[in-house]
């Protein structure tokens, strides 16, 4: 127990620290790293509740997937990032302000609230019995009670995929393309040109 | 050292502040404010987890499957946009997006 106590301080506190340090690095490459040391941490605390198959998710599609695109496009694009960086120290006080009133609120609600005993009776589908692993548990309430909701979730991923495509997909006037039907098209009378050459000059 | 919920809704909480003051003190950096969101999504998703954890129902955790899902999505659409939108002006700053301002 008090080992479970440790691991969650040093996750919540790694996971604060990198987040902080996303939202004031100087260089937007080592923002994504800090970001990407973020969801590692978040992770970690999932393992902690006992969410591993989620703890797993979070891994491969944040770092293996969101985190790379991330930094793809901060390295891809030719931006002076120091330009950016300016005015940090002009909204700093009121960006503070904002923050501090609202983890106080957040702070506050959690403080004053306290869950009704018999809620657990009410759950839509109680957590795993022994035996059943997260990522089985998961999967027989997924594909029977929430069919239709995994179905839209797969048909978001599908309109996002061809949405980035057609966003980011764009032909340059300028390339050679070959044109098959004018090459299928041709005919001596427009390919060749005979011209009687005089001897002694040029064309 | 008892970890219980609040200990998770206070982290989920710090994080979501965090990500509230990265867009507010970034605002002239797109990519930052995208990363910014990113890390209030996963703030709820610590809510999520947290909740289902505690309260003993799995609904919980197919819901944060659902957010991953959009969030993933919204991180390559915004990004597709971005790229677009470098590409028509050469510059990401936010206070020159303003072509379509009537």
């Amino acid at each position: 127990m008090i080992l479970a106590g440790a691991f969650f301080y040093l996750f919540a506190g790694l996971a604060v620290a990198a987040a902080f340090m996303v939202i004031t690095a100087r260089n937007p490459v080592h923002a994504v790293l800090f970001l990407i040391l973020a969801f590692f941490n978040a992770a970690g605390l999932f393992v902690l509740m006992g969410a591993e198959f989620l703890a797993m998710i979070l891994v491969i599609v944040y770092v293996g997937a969101v985190a790379v695109l991330f930094l793809f496009v901060v390295m891809m694009l030719d931006i002076d990032f120091v330009e950016l960086k300016q005015g940090f120290l002009q909204y700093l006080p009121f960006g503070a302000l904002v923050g501090a009133i609202l983890l106080i609120e957040l702070i506050l609600v959690l403080g004053s609230w306290v869950i009704s005993p018999d809620i657990a009776q009410h759950a839509g589908a109680p957590l795993a019995a022994d035996g059943v692993t997260n990522t089985q548990a998961l999967g027989q309430i997924l594909y029977t009670k929430y069919v239709y909701f995994f179905e839209a979730a797969g048909m978001i991923l599908l309109v996002a995929m061809i949405g980035a495509i057609v966003l980011t997909l764009h032909h340059k006037p300028a390339a050679k393309r070959q044109n098959i039907a004018a090459q299928v098209g041709r005919d001596p009378k427009t390919a060749i040109e005979i011209r009687h050459v005089e001897p002694g000059q040029g064309i | 050292m008892i970890i219980g919920l609040s200990h998770y809704l206070t982290v989920a909480a710090i994080l979501f502040t965090l990500g509230i003051f990265g867009i507010f003190v970034n605002r002239k950096n797109v990519i930052v404010i995208l990363m910014s969101i990113e890390l209030m999504l996963l703030a709820v998703n610590i809510n999520m987890v947290a909740f289902s954890a505690y309260l003993g129902d799995l609904v919980g955790q197919v819901f944060t499957l659902f957010i991953l899902t959009v969030a993933a999505a919204e991180a390559a659409i915004g990004l597709a946009i971005l790229v677009c939108f470098f590409r028509n002006r050469g510059t990401i700053a936010v206070e020159d997006i303003n072509m379509m301002k009537g």
